[in-house]
């Protein structure tokens, strides 16, 4: 069994900006660790001198014509926001007075 | 005229150019369908009636007046509610995207639009594309139009049903691990993933973009092909899109309906993916199938690809990787909802995980959090590099096999489909269930699913899994053709006539109350 503690998943639920329950925590636990167990023996033939494939169809350098194209209108952009102030996006506050 | 809704889409597209039957008829003729057994079957998160009903409408003036439409013009659609759409609501199944309208289509929506198709509405799917049962979408399960207490599959499950289920002739899809090709098998319809880079992604929903591919979802071979020549080709909004030309795949499916089509075909039986864990009604169809290809003058040959047995491991590192990096976009700033936490202060940081926790369902959460754990520091070596390397081992796999024969197959799923609740509390047992279709999905290949018959302990559809090597999604289509022709030979008739006839939903009214 991998080591995949409570405190563990709660420091992952942070990193990906998810807040969970005590009762998620301890049920992801549980299936992370399971999950892991089962997919780890990809290190028994990913050897040294095996190179990675980040992509199945390598392309490169995909540029187009550096030309001004129609674009999304304020309003189309904003359409989805579910808060807004005048042509912006209205967020809360980035920094905590504290 | 119901009898409209039982025809394919090539068929549909006959009567409508010979103006014999008007795209108005043809799609009320759905949408009423839709209504009798929708409630039931639940495959539509959406139904765009009145606009389906204006497209159509337009179709019929430009048709009488002349002009030379495409022959899908006037053909109704659904489409996986994983596109953007600028007119109706794209969720992708998850609460976090509740009511979202698009600002602008999906390049393959737009393509659907310009070449004429009826879009009739979106359709249900595991939320985010994680999954492969549908059981996963926060919209409520789709029923299998074979037996309504079982799975039509995943994650595309919605698309599967509205077609097994006469509701729409064609229906777009998403396959990231299979969730073109696993739905197709479990509700006897037809699904091609094509080439990655084949059809643009540019407004399709993100899960794990080196892996995800649009594509045909029909009940037949050459709807799939006449789909594909739609959607299919390059598309400058997507950096990942193949520029090449492509050759008809509709041309190449009438290829295969001529006598011999078969004969000298190099088919591969890959080793791995036969025996155990497939279910006995399974393996003797595909066995079937393939004495039939043997007599039509296939050659068969075994093949090994012994790092497929790493593949569903490598699959969920690279994919919840790529998903927890692509959906740290739903920040509650841009769109989709906002939720405020119940203490602390509301900065943009807690509102944004408030957000998330209300918004995303237990499955997202679980393989954002192993994403994230697979790419942070200290595992990223161990995890994300090495499922990366498999990737390479696999895709070399595919190199040997393809140096030596013409096409693989398989059995497009392990089983025929399980009931609802079966492996849901069990992570891995869902997970290993796409056993068959992920090499494909890791190694960019084209896969096509089509029927190959009913396992004769369930009565329930068995599917054929066809693989090419990349960029000859053309051969799928002739080979797929082929097979089917054969098959409906054999069997004299079509695999969906034999579905169970849909009682309509008002018989279900009282029984239901309480779900």
């Amino acid at each position: 069994m991998s080591e995949i503690t409570a405190e563990q998943v709660a420091h992952l639920a942070y990193l990906a900006r998810i807040d969970l329950s005590p009762l998620e925590i301890t049920n992801l636990t549980h299936d992370l660790g399971q999950i892991v167990d089962s997919i780890a023996k990809v290190s028994e033939v990913a050897t040294a001198d095996t190179p990675a494939t980040s992509h199945p169809m390598p392309l490169t350098n995909v540029f187009r014509e550096d030309i001004v194209v129609p674009s999304l209108t304020v309003e189309q952009a904003l359409s989805g926001a579910p808060d807004r102030a005048g042509d912006k996006f209205r967020v809360p506050a980035i920094l905590d007075e504290e | 005229m119901p009898y409209l809704t039982k025809l394919s889409a090539a068929a549909l597209s006959d009567l409508l150019v010979r103006k014999e039957v008007s795209a108005v008829e043809a799609t009320r003729s759905h949408l009423d369908h839709i209504t009798a057994v929708d409630a039931d079957l639940h495959a539509f998160l959406h139904v765009a009636a009145d606009a389906a009903l204006e497209t159509a409408a337009q179709v019929d003036a430009r048709r009488a007046a002349g002009e030379t439409l495409n022959p899908l013009a006037g053909v109704p659609i659904a489409i996986k509610d994983v596109l953007a759409t600028r007119d109706m609501p794209t969720t992708a199944g998850s609460k976090i995207l509740e009511g979202w309208v698009p600002p602008y289509d999906a390049t393959v929506v737009a393509r659907l639009r310009a070449a004429g198709l009826v879009l009739l509405g979106k359709t249900n799917m595991d939320e985010f594309a994680m999954g492969s049962s549908t059981e996963h979408s926060a919209y409520g399960v789709t029923r299998n139009p074979w037996d309504r207490d079982r799975i039509p599959g995943g994650s595309g499950g919605g698309s599967a049903a509205a077609v097994a289920s006469f509701q729409a002739p064609l229906a777009l899809g998403s396959d990231t691990g299979g969730s073109i090709r696993q739905p197709a098998a479990v509700t006897g319809s037809v699904g091609v993933k094509p080439t990655y880079g084949g059809v643009s992604r540019y407004g399709a929903i993100a899960l794990a973009s080196s892996l995800d591919q649009v594509g045909p979802v029909s009940r037949t071979v050459y709807d799939a092909a006449l789909l594909h020549d739609v959607i299919g080709g390059h598309d400058p909004l997507d950096s990942t899109s193949l520029t090449e030309s492509w050759p008809s795949m509709a041309v190449a499916a009438r290829e295969g309906l001529k006598d011999g089509a078969l004969k000298g075909l190099r088919v591969g039986i890959i080793k791995e993916l036969s025996g155990d864990g497939f279910q006995a009604g399974v393996t003797q169809r595909f066995n079937e199938t393939l004495a039939l290809l043997v007599a039509a003058g296939a050659e068969i040959t075994e093949i090994s690809a012994p790092n497929f047995e790493y593949a569903v491991a490598a699959y969920y590192l690279i994919l919840p990787a790529e998903a927890s990096s692509n959906l740290a976009r739903f920040d509650s700033v841009r769109f989709g909802i906002r939720v405020n936490p119940h203490s602390g202060s509301l900065t943009s940081e807690h509102v944004m995980s408030a957000t998330r926790e209300a918004g995303f369902g237990p499955e997202v959460k679980r393989r954002i959090i192993l994403g994230t754990y697979a790419l942070s520091a200290g595992y990223y070596d161990a995890y994300y590099g090495s499922a990366q390397k498999v990737r390479t081992l696999i895709q070399r796999d595919f190199a040997a096999a393809f140096s030596q024969v013409d096409v693989l197959m398989s059995p497009s799923a392990p089983t025929t489909a399980f009931k609802f609740g079966e492996k849901l509390a069990d992570p891995m047992a869902m997970y290993i269930n796409d056993v068959t279709t992920i090499p494909a999905n890791l190694a960019g290949v084209p896969g096509m699913s089509i029927p190959m018959g009913l396992a004769p302990e369930d009565g329930l559809p068995v599917g054929l899994q066809i693989m090419a090597p990349a960029k000859a999604d053309a051969r799928l289509y002739t080979v797929g053709a082929a097979i089917e022709q054969l098959l409906e030979e054999r069997w004299g008739h079509t695999m969906l006539s034999q579905a169970p006839a849909l009682t309509p939903t008002e018989m279900f009214a009282s029984e239901e109350g309480a779900v």
